[in-house]
């Protein structure tokens, strides 16, 4: 059983200088045989091995991780959350992920830091304005919080942003969802990884998948470099390299893993209290609580597994935030990185059972995982469970694209995929 | 970020440059023959591998020719850059 986080636990623990913090995680050794395995240890695996754990009563299982947890995707991305997902599929999921996130800190006993301070959707064209409408009247038509503001409410709502009519790509409004914000994307690993070692799942780090056993359609268990693991169910959760993987069991999937980058700035006092994203020019910012700017730039033509990006992708990127908030012109940029990011031709996810029996996917996630993180472990969960999916995740089927029933969320999608 | 050696033009950053995809995906011969799984392989399924990949490439800031790339995705090297029809190199 694992002490409760509190403050009277910062206090007592004050006294004797953290020293003697209960670990949060066990670093335990494979056992021969689990009813379950999740390959992958970042916010969707971990929250996938919880849920199934707390929900469906499996706890001989284990998550394997072939570096450390929150490590890859978790660790990289721009933590904005939001569910203003155009068609009613989408709206569903991220919503469903939105409504766990509410309470998510007091669930987990963990502060993930999850902060509703608004998302806005800056439109810079007649386009933009028709298509951002069309998504704010959906919004609402699935019960989702989503507003339309006009220029000077887009000014009000975020006063360093450049209205100005005459630059490049004028701000001609944009939609704002108020319930929308960010969160702490290691925290939201972390506090998901204590929750589940807590119920008795092992977290194996440092254990890289290196086969897939099958006996005809039927999975046996899997190889990896701490050896053989017995398992009638693989949930594969691995991002950027599911193909990879797939590739072990004999699969093709429909995704193309790209850089996608995100870089931080030096620390400053609070000047944007919000996140802005803006698709045109595609652009996106908010501060962290450190007071660093968080700016997320788009992805590379060309698949890649170097989780590096190229510079002029950055270079583009801060032209625009230079062109829409002047007051940032004299700002340092501290750290760039990239993540390997799993994208599908209609830019959502699959969260499926597939031909081979006991195995499921959950990937194509793409350039916006970290939203949906405890609603995908929720319904991943669900379906592994239950070897049937659950009703919010049946649209986001691998025979999507067989049938044509896409869904597809390029147009929706705050920046560019 | 890597340079390539266009065929045409010579060595230029990867920048001029647009990734057309996996190549030697070939259009069915007869389309109104093809099952929808078919139909799928050929539109969405992609290898997506992490080593040496054939894919396309155009100078689109360039002479705006296609050329294919034999690229190791896993550390962006390039390992030959041959042209339109011609058959994937042994690597």
């Amino acid at each position: 059983m694992k002490n409760k986080y509190s403050i009277f636990s910062l206090i007592k623990n004050a006294f004797s200088n953290h020293e003697n913090w209960q670990r949060a995680w066990r670093d335990p050794e494979p056992k021969k045989e689990y009813d379950a395995v999740i390959v992958g240890g970042g916010g969707h695996g971990l929250a996938t091995a919880y849920y199934l754990a707390k929900k469906h009563n499996l706890t001989n299982i284990a998550v394997v991780e072939k570096g450390w947890i929150g490590g890859g995707n978790t660790g990289r991305n721009t933590t904005i959350i939001r569910s203003n997902y155009l068609w009613d599929a989408s709206a569903g999921l991220y919503d469903h992920a939105l409504k766990i996130w509410e309470g998510l800190s007091q669930e987990l006993n963990y502060n993930v830091m999850f902060s509703q301070r608004g998302v806005m959707n800056l439109a810079h064209n007649l386009q933009d304005v028709r298509d951002l409408k069309r998504r704010t009247h959906a919004n609402r038509l699935n019960g989702i919080d989503a507003v339309w503001l006009e220029t000077d409410e887009v000014k009000k709502f975020c006063p360093i942003i450049n209205t100005s009519q005459d630059i490049r790509y004028p701000v001609l409004g944009g939609t704002l969802q108020k319930r929308a914000g960010t969160a702490r994307h290691d925290a939201v690993a972390w506090g998901y990884a204590r929750g589940a070692d807590e119920m008795g799942v092992d977290i194996i780090q440092n254990c890289e998948v290196k086969g897939i056993k099958r006996n005809g359609d039927t999975v046996e268990g899997l190889e990896t470099s701490k050896g053989f693991i017995k398992t009638k169910k693989i949930g594969i959760v691995a991002a950027g390299h599911s193909s990879v993987i797939a590739n072990m069991a004999g699969l093709k999937l429909p995704l193309e893993s790209k850089p996608l980058q995100a870089l931080v700035s030096e620390p400053v006092k609070p000047i944007i209290d919000t996140v802005v994203m803006s698709n045109a020019v595609h652009a996106y910012v908010s501060q962290s609580d450190k007071g660093e700017l968080v700016i997320g730039a788009g992805t590379d033509s060309y698949i890649s597994y170097t989780q590096k990006g190229s510079f002029n992708i950055v270079e583009e990127t801060l032209k625009a935030i230079l062109e829409l908030y002047p007051i940032f012109s004299r700002m340092k940029m501290l750290r760039q990185w990239g993540g390997i990011v799993d994208i599908c031709p209609d830019a959502s996810p699959i969260i499926s059972k597939t031909s081979i029996k006991g195995l499921y996917f959950n990937c194509g996630w793409g350039t916006g995982g970290f939203k949906a993180t405890p609603g995908s472990g929720d319904l991943f969960a669900h379906t592994i469970a239950n070897d049937e999916p659950h009703k919010l995740n049946a649209a986001f089927n691998i025979n999507r694209f067989v049938s044509g029933d896409l869904v597809d969320e390029h147009g929706a999608a705050a920046v560019a995929h | 970020m890597f340079l390539i050696n266009c065929p045409y033009c010579g060595v230029r950053d990867q920048s001029e440059f647009v990734s057309g995809g996996e190549a030697h995906i070939a259009r069915p011969k007869q389309p109104t023959e093809l099952n929808d799984d078919q139909w799928a392989e050929y539109l969405f399924m992609r290898k997506n591998i992490k080593g040496i990949q054939f894919e396309r490439w155009n100078h689109v800031h360039g002479c705006r020719k296609w050329f294919n790339v034999a690229r190791d995705t896993s550390n962006d090297k390039i390992e030959k850059i041959y042209k339109m029809g011609e058959q994937p190199p042994k690597i």
